[in-house]
């Protein structure tokens, strides 16, 4: 199993997802570094990620999108705030419009990844805060998949009845 | 679903269920400490609170070791995540608790769970393809 352990706190919005790998921290790593293998795991399968930039230092930045089955685009962007490899990763990740750059007026998202040799392979942790209700909806617009979207409908509908 | 069982869904001590299989939480200290330091516990408190009934913030600030403003302060933080609502009643400032937006944020944190649920399958599947071509 992949996914070990997740806490959602609705009220601190935040979530915390643990996973072990069969693999070093140094791969794990490098599947975050290598724009070429980033893209292969960060968008949804129907949803595959394309990093257009992707400067993997302190302070530098990514732009990517994703290229949904009907040929729509959701471009997004990552602010790196702290790397310690193969330790941990520290970034803001935020919308951006149709040009590729930031979206003003939606809070990025910070979000803080790190990696432990455990026995055999590497824990990674990955915590995600969230601002409010209203941003955490417009971050899961991107690329999310159809089951998902219907489940928060549903939600949302009973809600406003 | 009732107050209670939403103050339950929010605390640490969860167990989730993935894969059919119940796992039972291991409370990994990292996690346990990145957890805490943002989940503040006066802000979980207050807003426990107000779940089961209006307070005001007088009330509340009188109950916890801090400044009225430091009371104030969570109660904004709150507030600004729709997590409650202020009430004027006469002079005092009365704050709720508002359940849907809790429903809200945990359905939305459900489905951001996947995401990284499949992210992480994904990536085993890289880190395997790499093993196998040792």
């Amino acid at each position: 199993m992949t996914v070990i352990n997740s806490i959602k706190d609705p009220v601190a919005m935040t979530l915390v997802v643990v996973s072990q790998f069969d693999a070093t921290p140094e791969q794990v790593w490098e599947v975050w570094e290598d724009a070429r293998k980033l893209e292969r795991w960060w968008g949804p399968p129907t949803f595959p990620a394309t990093f257009a930039r992707h400067d993997f230092v302190v302070d530098g930045q990514s732009r990517y999108y994703m290229t949904g089955p009907n040929g729509e685009q959701p471009h997004g962007w990552w602010r790196i705030r702290t790397i310690d490899k193969p330790h941990r990763i520290e970034f803001d990740n935020g919308l951006a419009g149709d040009d590729g750059e930031p979206m003003l007026g939606v809070d990025p998202m910070p979000s803080s990844v790190s990696f432990e040799a455990v026995d055999g392979g590497t824990r990674m942790t990955s915590v995600t805060f969230f601002t409010d209700v209203g941003q955490m909806a417009k971050m899961l617009e991107m690329g999310m998949q159809e089951g998902t979207e219907q489940a928060v409908g549903q939600i949302d509908a009973l809600l406003s009845s | 679903m009732s107050a209670n069982s939403f103050t339950i869904c929010a605390a640490t001590e969860e167990r989730i269920t993935y894969n059919h299989m119940v796992v039972d939480k291991l409370m990994d200290r990292d996690v346990d400490r990145v957890f805490r330091a943002l989940a503040d516990r006066t802000r979980r408190d207050i807003f426990e609170r107000v779940l089961v009934t209006g307070l005001s913030v007088s009330t509340l600030a009188d109950d916890y070791d801090m400044s009225f403003a430091a009371v104030q302060k969570h109660v904004g933080v709150l507030e600004r995540a729709s997590l409650v609502t202020k009430q004027r009643q006469g002079r005092e400032q009365i704050v709720h608790g508002n359940i849907p937006t809790l429903q809200r944020a945990s359905a939305l944190l459900d489905a951001y769970e996947q995401i990284w649920i499949q992210r992480d399958q994904q990536i085993a599947e890289i880190l395997g393809e790499e093993g196998s071509s040792k």
